[in-house]
């Protein structure tokens, strides 16, 4: 078929590179109704090459080969980096109890590694260059051995540098030694990821420069008009007030957005139309992975109800939701039992930029519509001030009584000393210690939408110890300077978080930014606990929302030194970063 | 007549501003800035908390290891360096933009290379106007950028001011910064030989009417210690400008705009204008911002 440059490509000559995103694109087009009856010829113009060689992996040894692969996702070609030629890497399929050799060979020429993300195993395995081990040199083969002790959905990536954002992700399905397993029809690994044709570095670059640079939904002179005719002036003011003098902006819900990324589903894109078949009457499980470097998604199949029984390989009693928000790093698995006709698997990323869209569907070729998208909603004061503005809300008739409350259940806080220099850009002194909070832009949406609070695994959490001590971190950024940190240090700043080996203690994350950060702990699993102590479920990656403040237990089982980090990768690398040592 | 009657009033302040004593009092208050910015961070960080009792050590956990010593380090030398730790740098053209008066009119232009850090960077600014091909005067600054605050930068420095009237160097202390309601400002005094002080100030602020369409107010103020009259500067208040600029933002990073900029020259400085020209000017302009 002979090359025809796409309308898009041809949009982009005239207004330049930077202009709109394809995403944006096609959503105007479809969104303004404008091609309604073309959008499927425009998206099937817009076909990419598939990168994704949906290869399964099964057995004890696993031989996987990065290297540079050509690849064409957003209508230019650009260069990825891809497992056994595959974006996302082949899945890895292993069972509970054997111990699995993979063999990892280096075919570029820089260093790379690949971290078992949420797999207990000896730290040397963990695959954390400079931490764990060395890295894996250009040329050269890494060997990893180690028992699996878990079962479950997880997956795998590289650990160096901005490397996953450029392919190097892939899923891992760990069949459990007793057959447990709620049984079902179907079962498809979803994995969401984002894709960008530059070097992830230049994106963080232009960050360094501009930390709003890609935030294309930021309050306007238009807006404030409008807000004058419908709130007065005082009220438009009023409004924005908070926000002018602490120098924030309220729709500052992630750092990138579909004007530099290309949302993927199974490395497709909306266009290239992930499908997962199944026939009216099966049950599917649909094991969700969020792969993507910096983006939430919101997830939803309209009109199909979802029951999570599993979040972060960890099985929880069956909860079920109409949509629930996966951050980089977390892992759900859900099962759906839809009725027949095509459905979508619709990920809208939380800052509200784009989507992603495939079909679940009992016709062969179908594809599903694309549900309408919403737009970016402002942080709320209580995403500002945690407890502080919800004890305002919450007072209605009478504040004095509100602060008494507040005043009684609000935590002890400690700011560290180094939380008061240019590193950080804002403190929370009242935080929000509630878990029932699906996060902004899902309150109140008259959906069921999935919290924390929703969660309780299925087995009993095995160590009961009460902490013996508690450990509290303070999350901390500036986003002028794109500075992220933790206690206002950065990695580089930083001395390493000391576990006793064998002590059951208590963490707690305290968010003094207004960004929403997916803290990972490796090597030890996360026991995420409520305000009152209560044990709730079992976690690698624990979001932690702007104002909030949550605590977990960990059991210092691991010797080692570990990696402890923000998977927004973007964070991670700016030095929202700490280095564990159990011993 | 040198200008409205109010400016004469703004002259007689600026003459005894910029006294030899004034010198002193600008300096005094330099040094003193970086308290008073610390001191207005602590104004408008309105969740942020004063304690000073009741605050954590960041390196109590640790129990006395660090990142290259204790149990399990790979090695004596720490190989894992993340952004944190490295030095990134940018250039970029603020405004570069030409008069649609005339065609004598110059074209104007200010430029950045910075590289450093969050918090420290090594900085040179340019401005200058280049008339019919040649270089009529620039002005060029290297400073070493200190962040003292969230928002603010302490910016020391030695600034060449060059071009047809003599050279003129001079060290200088800025304050940068992002004020509370999204104003930037940057705020300069300088030493010179002979006993010459000056002092700079401007300000911006971004107005978006949509994602991409900024208007931009910006405003300069100039002022001198003492008439330098080589390069037709009286003493006191020498010149303003005001002026928006609408740009579009084909890219964050390439933004052609349109202008309208007033500038006058108060005082001495009015006095000592080439024949010809006016106290008083507004121009439109065309120029492109772009950085990299």
């Amino acid at each position: 078929m002979p090359h025809r440059p796409s309308a898009r490509q041809a949009f982009e000559r005239i207004i330049g590179s930077g202009g709109i995103s394809r995403r944006q694109f096609v959503h105007r087009l479809v969104g303004s109704g404008v091609m309604l009856g073309l959008s499927g010829g425009v998206l099937t113009a817009e076909r990419s090459q598939p990168v994704n060689k949906n290869q399964q992996l099964t057995g004890r040894k696993f031989d996987l080969v990065i290297e540079q692969m050509p690849v064409n996702i957003t209508g230019r070609p650009a260069m990825a980096i891809a497992i056994n030629g595959s974006i996302p890497a082949p899945t890895l399929h292993w069972q509970e109890g054997e111990e699995v050799v993979v063999r990892v060979l280096n075919r570029l020429s820089e260093p790379t590694s690949l971290h078992w993300h949420g797999i207990l195993l000896p730290y040397q395995m963990d695959g954390v260059p400079g931490i764990s081990f060395s890295g894996i040199t250009p040329g050269a083969t890494f060997t990893y051995r180690f028992r699996v002790q878990q079962s479950g959905t997880y997956w795998y990536h590289a650990h160096s540098g901005f490397q996953e954002m450029s392919g190097l992700y892939g899923a891992i399905v760990i069949a459990p030694r007793s057959n447990g397993e709620i049984p079902t029809e179907r079962d498809y690994v979803v994995q969401l990821s984002e894709w960008t044709d530059e070097d992830p570095m230049a994106l963080f670059r232009k960050l360094k420069s501009k930390g709003h640079y890609y935030n294309f939904n930021q309050p306007t002179l238009p807006e404030f008009l409008a807000d004058v005719r419908s709130l007065g002036f005082g009220g438009a003011r009023e409004r924005r007030e908070m926000w002018n003098t602490m120098r924030m902006k309220p729709t500052d819900l992630g750092d990138l957005s579909a004007s530099a990324l290309t949302f993927l589903m199974n490395g497709l894109t909306s266009a290239d139309n992930y499908t997962a078949p199944f026939r009216a009457g099966e049950r599917v499980r649909l094991r969700f992975i969020n792969a993507a470097g910096n983006t939430f998604f919101d997830l939803r199949i309209p009109g199909v109800p979802m029951t999570v029984v599993q979040a972060d390989g960890i099985n929880v009693e069956p909860v079920e939701v109409d949509e629930f928000r996966i951050a980089p790093g977390e892992t759900y698995d859900v099962i759906v039992e839809p009725h027949s006709g095509t459905h979508a698997i619709f990920a809208e990323s939380m800052e509200r930029s784009g989507f992603v869209c495939g079909s679940l569907t009992s016709e062969p070729g179908a594809r599903a519509d694309i549900p309408a998208t919403r737009p970016a909603e402002w942080l709320s004061i209580t995403d500002m001030m945690g407890a502080m503005a919800m004890g305002d809300a919450a007072a209605g008739h009478s504040a004095h009584v509100a602060n008494e409350d507040l005043a009684e259940n609000n935590p002890l806080v400690r700011h560290a000393s180094s939380e008061f220099g240019a590193s950080t850009d804002m403190r929370v002194d009242m935080p929000r210690t509630n878990l029932d909070d699906p996060g902004i832009g899902l309150r109140n949406n008259g959906r069921r939408v999935l919290t924390l609070a929703d969660l309780r695994s299925a087995a009993a959490i095995p160590d009961v110890r009460e902490p013996a001590r508690e450990i509290e971190l303070h999350l901390t950024g500036n986003m002028e300077r794109y500075s992220w940190s933790i206690d206002g240090l950065e990695y580089g700043k930083s001395t390493p978080v000391h576990f006793r080996h064998g002590e059951r203690l208590r963490v707690t994350l305290h968010n003094d930014t207004m960004m929403t950060h997916p803290m990972h702990l490796h090597g030890m699993w996360s026991d995420l606990e409520d305000a009152r102590g209560n044990l709730l479920a079992r976690r690698h990656t624990l979001v932690v929302q702007p104002a909030q403040r949550l605590s977990f237990r960990v059991t210092a089982d691991a010797l080692g030194r570990w990696a402890w980090h923000c998977h927004l990768l973007f964070h991670m690398d700016a030095g929202m970063f700490r280095e564990v040592v159990v011993a | 007549m040198n200008g409205a009657p109010g400016l004469h009033h703004l002259r007689w302040v600026s003459e005894r501003v910029f006294s030899p004593f004034g010198n002193i009092v600008l300096v005094v208050v330099f040094l003193l800035s970086p308290v008073a910015v610390r001191a207005q961070e602590h104004v408008h960080a309105e969740t942020g908390s004063e304690q000073s009792e009741g605050l954590r050590d960041p390196h109590t956990y640790s129990d006395g290891y660090t990142l290259t010593s204790g149990p399990y380090t790979l090695n004596r030398e720490r190989s894992l360096h993340l952004a944190d730790e490295m030095v990134f740098w940018g250039m970029g053209f603020d405004r570069m933009e030409r008069g649609l008066g005339s065609d004598s009119d110059p074209t104007v232009f200010a430029a950045h290379l910075w590289a450093g850090n969050s918090y420290e960077q090594l900085l040179m600014k340019i401005e200058g106007e280049l008339e019919s091909g040649s270089v009529e005067s620039t002005t060029t600054e290297f400073l070493w950028s200190h962040a003292v605050s969230p928002f603010w930068d302490l910016r020391p420095g030695i600034r060449l001011d060059s071009g047809e009237a003599p050279d003129r160097q001079w060290l200088g202390l800025g304050i940068h910064g992002l004020a509370p309601y999204w104003f930037t400002v940057d705020v300069s005094a300088y030493l010179g030989e002979q006993g010459r002080s000056t002092f700079n100030l401007e300000a911006t602020y971004e107005m978006l009417l949509t994602q991409r369409l900024v208007l931009e107010p910006r405003v300069e103020l100039n002022a001198f210690g003492k008439g330098d009259s080589e390069r037709r500067t009286g003493s006191g208040f020498s010149d303003a400008a005001a002026g928006v600029r609408l740009r579009y933002e084909f890219s964050r990073r390439f933004a052609p705009y349109v202008g309208v900029e007033w500038r006058g020259y108060f005082g001495g400085t009015a006095d000592l204008l080439p024949p010809g020209t006016d106290e008083h000017e507004t121009r439109l302009m065309a120029g492109l911002r772009f950085w990299f």
